[in-house]
């Protein structure tokens, strides 16, 4: 029942700690991972997004820079000076020297007509009237075109620009090196999978992708998802995997640089960090659950021990009331019983007196009166001397220090077990020092104390038995000890015997305190109590007191 | 030995009838009072030699008792008589001048060498007082 109790105590005890402290620590653990995810994500996409940003501010210089020089060079020189083809060569050293990047160079005429050409190809007297470039150059007046094959059959994209002189018109054309430019947008490129290529507004290719994806192949990817300026957003690839992209527009909004990373690859290192705290909050919830369950049950043990104390407390308190309500009454009994046993041992005193007259000498039966009389005069001393003995048991039940004699004390004791011992057939052996001194001690809680001892002893005998009581001095003790040759305790009950409640007599026969009420007046006098036994042979209590001597009256 | 008087106070009747039977017996001139009260009244009228006294009565209380007769009648013995066996009121007694106790039940040879004791005492000390009183009256003369 009691045990329940506890357990359940020590459930709840244990269930709200841990609840209390594993609900702020998830929580916490939970909302930092969340918080700390969100802003990892939103650095992974203000870098990628600061990258692509760059980059696109890099491709737009080179682009610049290009048609800068073209545009100088345009201005600088006549359309007659720029068709001698030594001029025109010297021109595009002069443009490779300064910015690089150009794979040729060629004038072409108003109709349409190569005029000059620098460069790998033999291109010269082709006309360009029909191709698409032709006309936006005319209409723009400096066109960069996006990527196309034109006349080499190989992708290139051009910067044209046009030049009006005297009526005449003329075209300065510059095809620039797609390694360079190709180079310059790989740049942006990172990490095992990411990519960084270009596509037009009708989603073609304008450069080779890092993995497969020919030059002006169609991207999957729709241009109109990416807005003005800058935009990060995540899609997922053929096989499932999140990409994430920043298409950044050039080209007055013509080409969109896109740079793609696989978010999971950036996220990895996330993902570690999100191991480590399942770790430590598994750990550390293990820690808790340890810490509260061996704490918890130190509690309790506590407790359950400081409920047992109270409980022995209570039990001894329940005891002395019971002792010493006993002790009044035995008090009042005595005295009652006096009287008429003092009125009686008149009268038979007053018949005696009678019996010495001559008539009553001569009566047959004078020796039968007289003995009968003996008798009575006999037992009624028997009768005082319990009297006397149940008085001075009953005197004083409160701690009281007087002068005390060991040896008188247990000679009072016995005779309150003698009758009993010998109708059980109980033989009491006393072996007393008889110069003991006198100690300062409280005579009752002695007596109970030896009156426990000797009755447990009588009990474990029950029948046909030998109870040695001997009184000694042992240097600045006195110890005395009751040996019976009862049945002896059992090795595992012994340690138990001073606890309050153990008996090993039958239930409602012994209550379970005597030993320990014992054991506690002994402690409260500065004593010691002893057990020695040993099953088949007998059990020896000795008690040990301090003498300490009475105050000089 | 003189003969000595001796009033007998117990408020047991049957007790104190008995007791008185058995001392009359042994020609002690005995006689016997049921309460403090009386016991009182007697000593003011025909002061006995000596007083056997018990302490627990119902009414006035043998230690009582004992104070008032030793205001009447200082040179009167008592002898108590206790049913206790502690002897705190037995000392009590002493302190208020008893000359001796006795337990209850009692022997009555035991009774009677105390009373014997007391009676003797008494007689000592009213010799003192006489012979001061006759060196008193030698003085004057």
């Amino acid at each position: 029942m009691k045990r329940q109790i506890y357990a359940n105590l020590q459930r709840k005890i244990t269930f709200i700690t841990l609840l209390v402290s594993f609900i702020p620590l998830i929580s916490l653990s939970v909302i930092i991972y969340y918080q700390f995810a969100q802003v990892f994500r939103n650095k992974i996409e203000e870098q990628i997004e600061y990258r692509a940003r760059v980059q696109s501010n890099a491709i737009e210089l080179f682009l610049k820079e290009r048609t800068a020089i073209l545009l100088a060079m345009a201005d600088t020189y006549t359309f007659d000076y720029l068709a001698e083809k030594n001029n025109l060569e010297r021109i595009f050293q002069i443009m490779n020297h300064r910015v690089g990047g150009f794979i040729d160079l060629g004038l072409i005429d108003s109709a349409g007509r190569q005029i000059a050409y620098v460069g790998p190809y033999n291109l010269v007297s082709l006309n360009y009237y029909s191709q698409p470039w032709f006309p936006e150059v005319e209409s723009k007046g400096v066109y960069i075109s996006d990527i196309f094959m034109g006349y080499r059959q190989i992708p290139h994209f051009i910067i044209a620009l046009q030049r009006q002189e005297n009526k005449k018109r003329w075209i300065l054309r510059a095809t620039i090196d797609s390694d360079v430019f190709e180079s310059l947008v790989r740049a942006a490129q990172v990490g095992k999978s990411g990519d960084a290529f270009i596509i037009n507004k009708e989603s073609f290719y304008q450069t080779h992708l890092r993995f497969g994806g020919q030059i002006l192949s169609r991207s999957h990817l729709d241009p109109t998802l990416f807005g003005v300026g800058t935009t990060v957003l995540e899609k997922e690839d053929k096989d499932g995997k999140k990409i994430l992209y920043a298409g950044s527009w050039l080209k007055k909004n013509n080409w969109l640089l896109v740079i793609s990373q696989d978010a999971s690859e950036e996220m990895t290192k996330l993902f570690k960090t999100k191991k480590i705290e399942i770790v430590i909050v598994v750990f550390g919830c293990l820690m808790i659950i340890l810490t509260t369950i061996f704490t918890t049950h130190l509690t309790i043990r506590r407790l359950e021990t400081a409920d047992r104390k109270m409980n022995e407390l209570n039990a001894q308190l329940v005891h002395s009331d019971k002792l010493a309500a006993l002790g009044k009454m035995a008090a009042g009994v005595a005295h009652e019983i006096n009287n008429p046993l003092a009125v009686i041992a008149e009268k038979t005193g007053w018949m005696e007196d009678l019996l010495t007259e001559e008539d009553f000498q001569k009566s047959q039966h004078f020796a039968e009166y007289k003995k009968s009389l003996g008798k009575i005069e006999e037992h009624v001393e028997r009768a005082r001397k319990v009297i006397h003995g149940m008085l001075g048991f009953a005197r004083r039940m409160e701690p009281h220090l007087e002068d005390v004699d060991i040896n008188e004390v247990l000679d009072q004791t016995i005779s309150f077990l003698e009758s009993y011992a010998r109708t059980n057939n109980i033989v009491i052996e006393k072996e007393l020092e008889t110069d003991l001194p006198i100690i300062a001690s409280d005579r009752a809680q002695l007596q109970q104390v030896f009156l426990n001892l000797l009755t447990n002893a009588v009990d474990a005998i029950g029948k046909d038995g030998k109870i040695y009581l001997t009184s000694r001095r042992i240097d600045s003790e006195i110890a005395v000890s009751v040996r019976d040759n009862g049945p002896g305790i059992p090795k595992e009950y012994q340690p138990r015997v001073f606890e309050p409640f153990f008996t090993t007599k039958q239930s409602g026969k012994g209550t379970g305190l005597g030993l320990s009420v014992t054991y506690n007046i002994v402690s409260s006098m500065g004593g010691t109590i002893t057990l020695d036994s040993e099953e088949g042979k007998g059990t020896a209590f000795t008690v040990r007191l301090p003498i300490v001597v009475p105050e000089k009256k | 030995m003189d003969e000595f008087s001796v009033l007998l106070v117990d408020d047991e009747k049957d007790f104190l009838e008995t007791l008185l039977k058995r001392l009359l017996k042994r020609r002690i001139k005995a006689t016997g009072a049921d309460s403090g009260e009386e016991a009182l009244k007697i000593l003011k009228e025909t002061p006995p030699d000596v007083v056997v006294l018990d302490v627990r009565m119902q009414g006035m209380g043998g230690i009582q008792t004992l104070k008032e007769i030793k205001k009447i009648r200082p040179l009167v013995e008592v002898i108590m008589l206790t049913g206790h066996a502690n002897l705190e009121v037995a000392v009590e007694g002493m302190e208020a001048g008893a000359f001796d106790y006795l337990m209850k039940p009692t022997d009555v040879d035991e009774l009677l060498y105390k009373l014997e004791d007391a009676f003797k005492r008494k007689k000592i000390q009213e010799q003192k007082i006489r012979r001061l009183e006759e060196d008193k009256q030698l003085e004057k003369g």
